[in-house]
């Protein structure tokens, strides 16, 4: 690889018509890509067209662009322009400690005062039902967290990422993610919507305390969703009548489960998915369900009840270590066979899906996986648009991303070839405009211990 | 036009025909209703008519059961199988949480219960909470949905203990609970007396809830603004219990505690109760029978642990004498392993107590029906119940019989002989998918090589 990668890059210098250095440069007023194949994923692709950017947005597309003159043109011959691919599930961009255990929350209602700050190991309190608020962080958002000097990021751009769905995921109730840009100087340049859902996770504490089985957090999901509501009723009551009604004590758990604009589910085969579907209706929020690994079982159910998906592409393996005496059922067999052609079922179904990177050891296995879907019958277009605008749509930001469209911002991946061609290399990037050349591929954090992502929809039973 | 009407006979006669099953010539057992050779005519999932002598409609689909017993589908009114979720076992009072919720209609217990002869089951919350979850009654109607297995219309019920595994509060140094560390972390309560008290206190506050929601209601009866009482799931099946819409399934073994639990549902008013286990029932039988509460036992299963010591196998026999109603459960978790041979279970009371053979059959049919209170639908063989029904190759009481067709709501869910047909391709398309992928990922090795 080491030996390989100057020379890929100078095959990327020497297509570019302006060849002198400058490695994020672009920062030009007008960028032009000219001569490029353009896959737009909104419309029809344009064989020969340009790509006109304008202060890190969209300004024209179309075969036919007039170019001012002032613009920094790059030559796009042999290479075609994409959207910039959103990682719908992801913590690109979040610090990796997130994810790790914080102190209990105070019982309901009250801020936990020295509790929080001697923190170090916590002598967890066990929680004793649901007013203890258990694995509860719904106040903590992602736009809040982004650290834009995260390594990953390099990594992600390289593979063509432009954009992540960055979650928080410590607890159960782990917070509000947000869509970021995966480059920008300032945390705050990188968030694009701070608001993109409250993620919830079935991971029971075990023996620390209620709840201890994904039945118990199901029971205080409705629980606490229930609080909010009476929250709620009090503070408006209060409101109208702040002489003769008590004044509700703030409470900032509560706040934010009201503040939620959808929530994120796991749910890794059908029956999950009816607890879910389930559950979310009691929560009277809508619901977008993570893992999804039998999707091809799925997939009539999730249209017909309208809701999205996000794929977890690490398709199930059998474990490197499992016991060779130890034979596999026929159900795991066939969950094995089968799982890769979940995303042409959710396709051919109607179902709006995007997919996670979550658990895969680098960025670019997100496209090995979806090639090896597209060898059981995806259409490359529906992989496409997964990663690009079906998140956007997902997550309500479609008007300003997943598609290469005037008024877009400007985030975009050329490649040489074809994206799901093993062969084909990323020669850049552009994120709101600016310009990112690729890295070596590295090996991401390994997969957890169940050899699976995070976000697998698998419920951790106890 | 013309052609219309033979259309219009002819499909109606293939509906009607495709509607109609006949168990022809078996010897049926009711249970209720005495025992006979005789047929049984099934039209649209019920039991249309039952007899010795009964016309089997034109083009109905027959089963000849000529040599062949039928009895109707076993109920077991304790188990806790199919559960993806079993115990919510870090407060004492769990009763916010459903293990309907966490039905799977995947687990292959279901189908092993059903070849089994049971029909329809009570799984339920575990044992570790004075007061647990609520549980779930459903059928054994394998290849549905979760939904489409529940017992809808099964009265719905909650799970309650007694004794060693409530009072299990952990131990200051972990030694019992791991991550239990500090004296803080123990779990009230530590006795039997407080597990009393966790009762006790729990009904005292459903029914501070109760009297708040009507305050409230009152209040705004008279046009008063106020905010309604905080919503809590943890009370609002204890009301439903004070208020008799919820059935109560108390794990429990020895007499005095029975006695104490009776007490206790005295002073609340609580009726309708099913002891589980009971297994010291047999000394507080009179007790039980008087305040018309029921009991589901094991047979001749215990000495597991202390409290299951001092037990007899005429348990169910004397109960029953005294006038308690009886059912037989397995208590079966993953495996349904006791769950298929309920029959022979029941059997056991004839050996242990002289009862008869229909009062031994209604311990797994009728009583476990009458406990869950779906007695008007399932439990024994009557024209207009649901036509749950087995078809055993022998005296369903032998040690010998084998299960050889259930049926569920008129449909036939399980047949031994088919079962045993279809094994040689399910073993053959498994081999050849082991194949398949094994190969798969032969190939894709390279790419997948690791840095070493």
């Amino acid at each position: 690889m080491k030996k390989k990668f100057p020379a890929t890059m100078l095959a990327a210098l020497a297509a570019v018509l302006l060849a002198w250095l400058p490695a994020p440069a672009g920062s030009a007023a007008w960028t032009a890509i000219r001569d490029a194949r353009i896959v737009p994923v909104s419309g029809p692709v344009i064989e020969k067209g340009t790509v006109l950017l304008r202060d890190g947005v969209i300004a024209a597309v179309g075969a036919q662009v007039d170019v001012p003159a002032s613009a920094w043109v790059i030559d796009g011959t042999g290479l075609t322009v994409y959207p910039g691919l959103i990682d719908a599930m992801s913590t690109w961009g979040l610090p990796q400690a997130a994810a790790a255990a914080q102190p209990a929350a105070a019982r309901a209602g009250q801020q936990p005062p020295q509790q929080q700050a001697q923190a170090q190991q916590p002598a967890q309190a066990r929680s004793r039902g649901p007013l203890d608020r258990p694995g509860t962080f719904s106040w903590v958002k992602a736009a809040d967290l982004v650290q834009p000097d995260d390594a990953r990021l390099g990594q992600a751009r390289s593979s063509g990422f432009t954009t992540a769905v960055a979650f928080p995921r410590q607890g159960i109730v782990a917070g509000h993610g947000a869509v970021i840009n995966l480059g920008g100087k300032t945390a705050g340049e990188m968030v694009v919507a701070p608001e993109a859902g409250l993620w919830l996770a079935l991971r029971p504490s075990g023996y620390l305390g209620f709840p201890s089985t994904p039945m118990g957090i199901m029971a205080y999901f409705r629980q606490l969703w229930l609080d909010a509501e009476h929250y709620r009723q009090a503070l408006a009551l209060y409101a109208a009548d702040p002489v003769n009604i008590p004044r509700p004590p703030y409470d900032r758990a509560l706040e934010a489960i009201l503040g939620a604009k959808r929530v994120l589910l796991p749910a890794a085969d059908p029956v999950q998915m009816e607890r879910m579907l389930k559950l979310a209706a009691d929560l009277k929020t809508p619901a977008v369900l993570y893992g999804v690994v039998r999707g091809y079982e799925m997939a009539e159910r999730l249209k017909q009840s309208g809701t999205p998906a996000i794929l977890n592409v690490r398709w199930p393996s059998r474990d490197r270590d499992a016991d060779p005496e130890q034979p596999e059922s026929y159900r795991e067999l066939r969950i094995r066979d089968l799982a890769p052609t979940s995303p042409a079922a959710l396709a051919a179904a109607g179902v709006k899906f995007a997919v996670s990177s979550d658990g895969l050891e680098t960025p670019r296995a997100v496209l090995r996986a979806l090639k090896q879907s597209i060898d059981r019958g995806l259409k490359p277009e529906d992989a496409l648009r997964a990663l690009t605008l079906s998140a956007a749509e997902i997550f309500g930001v479609a008007d300003r991303l997943g598609s290469v469209e005037r008024g877009k911002i400007a985030n975009l991946v050329v490649a040489d070839g074809d994206l799901f061609d093993e062969k084909t290399k990323i020669r850049m990037v552009f994120i709101d405009g600016v310009r990112y050349l690729p890295e070596p591929e590295l090996p991401q954090a390994p997969p957890g211990p169940a050899g699976r992502g995070p976000t697998s929809g698998e419920w951790e039973e106890q | 036009m013309r052609p219309l009407i033979p259309l219009l006979v002819c499909s109606a006669a293939a509906l009607l025909a495709a509607d109609v099953t006949v168990i022809q010539n078996g010897t049926i057992h009711t249970v209720t209703k005495g025992t006979f050779k005789g047929s049984i005519v099934i039209r649209d999932g019920k039991i249309a008519e039952v007899g010795e002598k009964v016309m089997t409609p034109a083009g109905a689909r027959v089963v000849d059961a000529s040599g062949k017993h039928v009895i109707p589908g076993i109920i077991d009114a304790h188990t806790h199988i199919a559960l993806d979720s079993i115990n919510e076992s870090s407060v004492s009072v769990s009763s916010m949480v459903s293990v309907g919720e966490m039905l799977n209609p995947e687990s292959v217990s279901i189908y092993r219960a059903l070849a089994g002869g049971v029909t329809a089951c009570n799984s339920m919350h575990g044992s570790a909470n004075a007061i647990g979850g609520q549980n779930v009654v459903f059928k054994m109607r394998w290849g549905a949905d979760a939904r489409g297995l529940v017992f809808d219309k099964a009265k719905p019920s909650i799970k309650m203990a007694l004794g060693e595994n409530p009072k299990r509060q952990g131990s200051p140094q972990g030694l019992q609970i791991p991550g239990l560390q500090s004296p803080q972390n123990l779990r009230y309560p530590g006795t039997r007396l407080g597990v009393e008290d966790v009762i006790r206190d729990a009904f005292t506050r459903a029914r501070a809830y109760q009297r708040e929601w009507k305050d409230y209601e009152a209040r705004k009866a008279r046009g008063e603004k106020a905010l309604p009482p905080r919503r809590d799931l943890e009370l609002e099946p204890l009301v439903e219990v004070l208020e008799g819409k919820r059935l109560v399934h108390a794990h429990c073994y020895r007499a005095d505690e029975i006695l104490m639990l009776l007490r206790v549902f005295d002073d609340f008013n609580i009726r309708g109760v099913t002891f589980q286990h009971v297994l010291e029932g047999y000394k507080v039988a009179r007790e039980i029978a008087e305040r018309g509460h029921g009991a589901s036992t094991f047979s001749d299963w215990w000495s597991y642990k202390v409290e299951a010591y001092d037990a007899i196998p005429y348990n169910a026999a004397i109960m029953h004498r005294k006038g308690v109603l009886v059912s037989l459960n397995s208590d079966d978790a993953g495996g349904a392993e006791l769950m298929r041979r309920l029959n022979t279970e029941a059997a056991k009371v004839m050996k242990y107590g002289g009862l008869s053979e229909d009062e031994a059959l209604a311990m797994v049919t009728i009583n476990p029906a009458k406990q869950l209170q779906i007695d008007q639908w399932v439990g024994s063989i009557e024209a207009g119940k649901d036509a749950d029904l087995v078809i055993y190759d022998k005296h369903p009481l032998s040690i010998y019989a084998k299960v050889e067709k259930v049926f569920i709501d008129g449909r036939q869910y399980f047949d031994r002989d088919e079962d045993m047909s279809r094994r040689p391709k399910l073993e053959a398309e498994k081999e050849g998918l082991r194949r398949k992928l094994q190969d798969q990922q032969k190939q894709a090795m390279p790419q997948n090589r690791r840095p070493s």
